[in-house]
């Protein structure tokens, strides 16, 4: 055996051995993530459980189950992924983040989701939101208006398996007309103001859901309603049980 | 041998440069971070400055020979570093909105106060060098050091009217660098030709080289700008500069921008196109586009700021931000008879008036307009006037005012005193009304309230509540004072407007409670229940229950923003992570962050090296000397901090403010340490202690400043801007004079009895001045700036006693 042999041999068996520990670690990995998603699901419930009636009423039992099966760690960047399932809003480029777990929870609970539900978002950011609403509605359908994020957030649902989401890059402030109307809207950019057209394309009866506040911390949630009779009324949702005076708990 | 004339010239460009460096990154970070970094730049150019002081006691021996080399060589690193630290600083990861979430953003935090703390630490060697090495002509050198650095403060603030910040960054680097060839002849020959070679590189890259991209700002990504850039299609117009801030003009053709904060629920209208533009990366404020017809800004009518036109016909108004021009349009589709509009920045009016003019309609050459550049508060003192209507507009950013990074903006528009100005120029049943971002649970809409209340009751109104109203959107309040009680017509109005457009009544005069929280339905009617608790006589109850600081706003205490509250922080931190993040003041906790940063690295860079020296004095002699500099490092901080933040009101911006009065402290401290030797001479050995009558001197001072500046400041805020100046200047000389004096007399004195002791002389007032600088702050926020020039009274008081007998 020559040493060039040698030195391709020793080669393979480095690759070999490289692919095994890679593959190995990617199980690790998954069956941690696995593991870590459940128990921020538990945090999730928990803090719920702890804002109690600011909710209304508690964050339905499917919707904790969406948030338990949407891979979050597959939505973040590399450099992320670790802690993909902290209860945390994080930075997934482009200034823009991926909203904490519990205001996607709290979120999409408002909605009030349906299976039969025909669901608009306005700003996909990473997709997570609509991945989430997937399993619980008939279609999502998700406009962004940052081009590479509007791109990859089509590339990874597609990839994923997310059928029911279609998204467009465009802009969010006249919805999306020809699959309108619909039976909620979740609104994640923010705005200066609740788009007209987008109360016009919710049906009756429909809710909208818009968060207030930056980017790393939500005030509070914009709850709209549209009343059978085409009515708007609307409610701000505070994420936590807090009363500001004290000595009145 | 060191000529002089060199050493001094050369002194007087460093000192120059390292000033203009602290002012040009406190704008160049308010630029790609936010505002309250100022503090930390401060702090950070004194721990320089400190640091400094202790290498030179501890090498002395090994430096001293070395004088020219090492000067030069520090010249050298100084201009090198101020560029290469602007570029590595604005490279450190660090996200500000990001600390609630994760600790490592405390890391950065820290990297890049260390990294600014370099280039300081190189001025401030050249300086502590040439003071050590030439003893005999210590006073000269320090006044052309104190000389130096007053001019720099007001050439910086020239050189960024005329230049980019980058450039003006470019010419600080070249003044250090001919510092370091001032001093280049006296290094030996051998040695001189490398430091020649390294000199001529750097002035060759500095002004042709800088590798692409280096320079450029790196916004932080969740500013304003950058989001708005991220936006498909959208391009930079243009973009300005000058000492008030950058502004950035963007468009936005596919997707327009659609600024119409408070918009009601229930409109049909939309907001025309748009252009928006940016101060210093934030704080977006849009041009809309106006093509004479009244009917595309139908929109304007559904916004809760529109209430006061509802009440008033024809009214003349006054608008105090007009930003890019939106509240004067607003006025003119309300068919105000005349308006005047105030605009701090003259480039936003430029943009508007002139640039964009075209695509804003001509609004400013309208007949009507009259568009004034200015600050708010002077603008409206020095108007004889009287108006139907005084509008505050709705100028910061929702996100700034959303994470609570304002904590720290002074504003003098929101102040009781402010208040009570403008309702000293309304007609009768003329209205002042303020718009402010609504946030849940009440702050901004509460704590105005609780301002407005208190100069109606200033004023001599009896029954404030029968004159004020407030209404709300979802994310917008609107407050109107009448000048007067509102009449029944007037409240059915406000009613009807608020009903139609789904807004909700939040206070007006016998205002029953069912009518609060009827269509955007909070949790309780929280505004309502405030209001009526503020006007009742349990307020002060009310105020101190409340876990938020509402405590009106004054001159004195001028941080509107300011809402944090100790107490509510165990509950609101416990809640940070459950979605109570937006409950926590995030601006005043990184204020105690620098404080605590400015601690640790004082201790660690200035008093721990000095302890590794040998004891050299007896402990008592050693307490009662480091006291008295440790003190007056607080106590000249102290009174400069307080005049600064004085200032901005009579000057009119921040900026304006740090310049006049650090250059004037700094020169006029320089002549008053000066002429200290010959008041030794003069008195010490007599009856009192040149100390003791310095220090009489400076309390006298400041406690007439302290009783007559408001009234001064009143009388002559609508003087022109040099008068202003040389008026700041005149008043600040001969307090700056006598408090330049004690410090050089105690180490004449210490040079005389412990000469081994003026390490630590320097060290400790060093250390003092450092962390002083966040303290101040803290203190001002907390208990007003009387409060601190009086401590700082005290700790002169203390300093003379400690300076009594010998040291």
């Amino acid at each position: 055996m020559n040493s060039c042999q040698k030195i391709c041999q020793v080669g393979a068996g480095a690759l070999l051995a490289l692919l095994l520990g890679l593959s190995w670690t990617s199980r690790a990995d998954e069956s941690s993530f696995a593991a870590e998603r459940s128990d921020m699901v538990a945090e999730v419930e928990l803090y719920a459980l702890l804002a109690g009636d600011t909710m209304g009423e508690a964050v339905a039992e499917s919707v904790l189950a969406s948030l338990g099966i949407v891979e979050r760690h597959e939505f973040v960047p590399d450099t992320q992924k670790r802690f993909a399932y902290e209860n945390r809003p994080l930075p997934i480029g482009h200034g823009q983040t991926i909203s904490q777990p519990y205001i996607v929870a709290l979120m999409t609970n408002l909605l009030e989701p349906d299976k039969d539900d025909i669901v608009l978002e306005i700003g996909t950011g990473s997709g997570y939101q609509a991945a989430i609403l997937s399993g619980l509605v008939k279609q999502v359908y998700s406009i962004e208006i940052v081009p590479p994020l509007a791109h990859e957030a089509e590339a990874r649902l597609e990839r994923l398996g997310y059928d029911n989401v279609t998204t467009r890059l465009g802009d969010g402030y006249y919805g999306w007309e020809e699959h309108a109307p619909f039976d909620s809207i979740v609104v994640t950019a923010a705005a200066s103001h609740v788009p007209p057209p987008l109360v016009k394309q919710l049906r009756p009866g429909g809710r909208m859901v818009i968060p207030v506040g930056g980017r790393f911390m939500t005030q509070q949630l914009l709850l709209i309603e549209k009343t059978e009779q085409g009515e708007v009324k609307s409610w701000q949702i505070a994420a936590v049980r807090f009363v500001p005076l004290t000595g009145e708990h | 041998m060191t000529q002089l004339r060199f050493v001094l010239l050369a002194t007087f460009l460093i000192s120059s440069a390292a000033i203009g460096y602290e002012i040009l990154l406190m704008r160049l970070l308010s630029i790609v971070q936010w505002h309250h970094f100022a503090y930390m730049i401060i702090s950070l150019a004194l721990l320089g400055y400190g640091a400094s002081g202790t290498v030179i006691a501890l090498g002395r021996r090994v430096l001293e020979p070395r004088f020219a080399l090492v000067f030069a060589t520090s010249g050298l690193l100084f201009s090198v570093t101020m560029v290469a630290c602007f570029a590595i600083g604005q490279r450190v990861p660090f996200n500000a909105l990001e600390i609630v979430w994760n600790p490592r953003q405390l890391i950065y935090l820290t990297g890049i106060y260390l990294v600014f703390f370099v280039p300081f630490f190189f001025a401030a060697s050249c300086v502590g060098l040439a003071l050590t090495c030439l003893k005999a002509h210590i006073s000269r050198i320090y006044f052309f050091d104190l000389l130096g650095a007053g001019i720099g403060a007001a050439m910086i603030v020239v050189a960024l009217f005329l230049l980019s910040p980058q450039n003006a960054l470019r010419l600080l680097a070249v003044l250090a660098l001919s510092a370091s060839v001032l001093m280049s002849p006296a290094v030996p020959l051998l040695i001189r030709k490398r430091l020649m070679l390294a000199q001529g590189v750097c002035v060759a890259v500095l002004l042709f080289g800088l590798p692409q991209g280096w320079l450029d700002f790196r916004i932080s990504p969740f500013k304003g700008l950058s989001q708005a850039l991220q936006v498909i299609d959208t391009k930079v117009l243009a973009q300005y500069s000058n000492p008030l801030g950058l502004v950035t003009v963007v468009e936005s053709p596919t997707i327009p921008f659609r600024d119409a904060p408070g918009l009601s629920l229930n409109t049909q209208s939309e907001p025309p196109e748009q252009l928006a533009i940016f101060t210093d990366a934030d704080a977006m404020s849009v041009i809309t586009r106006y093509d004479g017809n009244l009917e595309s800004l139908a929109y304007m009518d559904d916004v809760t700021a529109a209430l006061p036109y509802q009440l008033l016909d024809g009214p003349r108004v006054l608008i105090l931000g007009a930003g890019g021009g939106t509240d004067v349009l607003s006025a003119l589709y309300h068919g105000a008879r005349e308006i005047d509009a105030v605009e701090l920045n003259p480039l936003m009016r430029k943009l508007v008036g002139e640039t964009y003019a075209d695509f804003a309609g001509h609004l400013y050459e309208d007949d009507r307009v009259n568009v004034h550049a200015g600050e708010a508060r002077g603008f409206v003192a020095r108007q004889s006037g009287h108006y139907d209507l005084i509008q505050i507009a709705l100028l910061d950013s929702f996100s700034a005012s959303g994470s609570g990074v304002q904590t720290l903006n002074e504003s003098y528009l929101y102040t009781i005193e402010g208040v009570e100005e403008y309702l000293r120029h309304l007609e009768p049943g003329g209205m002042l009304a303020i718009t402010r971002w609504l946030r849940i649970p009440p702050r901004d809409s509460l704590k105005l309230f609780a301002t407005a209340v208190e100069a109606l009751r200033r004023t001599g109104v009896d029954a404030p509540g029968r004159q004020l109203a407030l209404i709300r959107s979802w994310n917008t309040s609107t407050l109107l004072v009448r000048n007067g009680e509102f009449t029944a017509q007037e409240i059915g109005s406000i009613r009807e407007f608020s009903r139609s457009r789904s807004f909700d009544t939040a206070f007006y005069p016998s205002m029953p409670a069912g009518e609060a929280n009827r269509y955007n339905i909070l949790a309780e009617p929280y505004i309502f229940e405030g209001a009526t608790a503020l006007l009742s006589d349990r307020a002060g109850v009310f105020i101190e229950r409340y876990k938020f600081d509402i405590t009106p706003a004054t001159d004195n205490r001028p941080y509107f923003f300011h809402y944090f509250k100790w107490s509510s922080l165990p509950e609101t931190f416990a809640l940070r992570k459950r979605g109570g993040a937006g409950l926590i003041e995030w601006g005043y906790l990184i204020l105690i962050a620098t404080l605590a940063q400015a601690l640790v690295a004082g201790v660690v860079l200035i008093l721990v090296p000095l302890l590794l020296r040998k004891r050299d004095a007896q402990g008592g002699r050693r307490a009662r000397m480091g006291s008295y500099f440790f003190v007056l490092g607080f106590a000249f901080m102290f009174v400069e901090m307080a005049f600064i933040q004085k200032f901005i009101l009579f000057l009119s911006h921040p900026l304006y403010s740090v310049a006049v009065v650090l250059s004037g402290f700094l020169v006029f401290a320089g002549m008053g340490s000066g002429y200290s030797t010959r008041l030794v001479q003069r008195f010490d050995g007599g009856k009192y202690s040149s100390v003791t009558i310095v220090v009489a001197a400076i309390s006298g001072i400041t406690l007439i400043y302290v009783l007559l500046l408001p009234e001064l400041f009143a009388r002559f805020v609508g003087l022109p801007d040099a008068l202003k100046v040389s008026l700041a200047l005149f008043l600040i000389a001969p307090l700056a004079f006598c408090m330049g004096m004690p410090f050089p007399i105690g180490l004449n004195r210490l040079a005389e009895e412990a000469a081994d002791f003026i390490p630590w002389a320097w060290g400790l007032n060093g250390f003092a001045s450092v962390v002083s600088v966040s303290l101040a702050t803290l203190l001002a926020i907390e208990f007003g700036f009387t409060a601190v020039v009086l401590l700082a009274l005290g700790l002169y008081i203390s300093a003379a006693a400690l300076i009594k007998s010998k040291l």
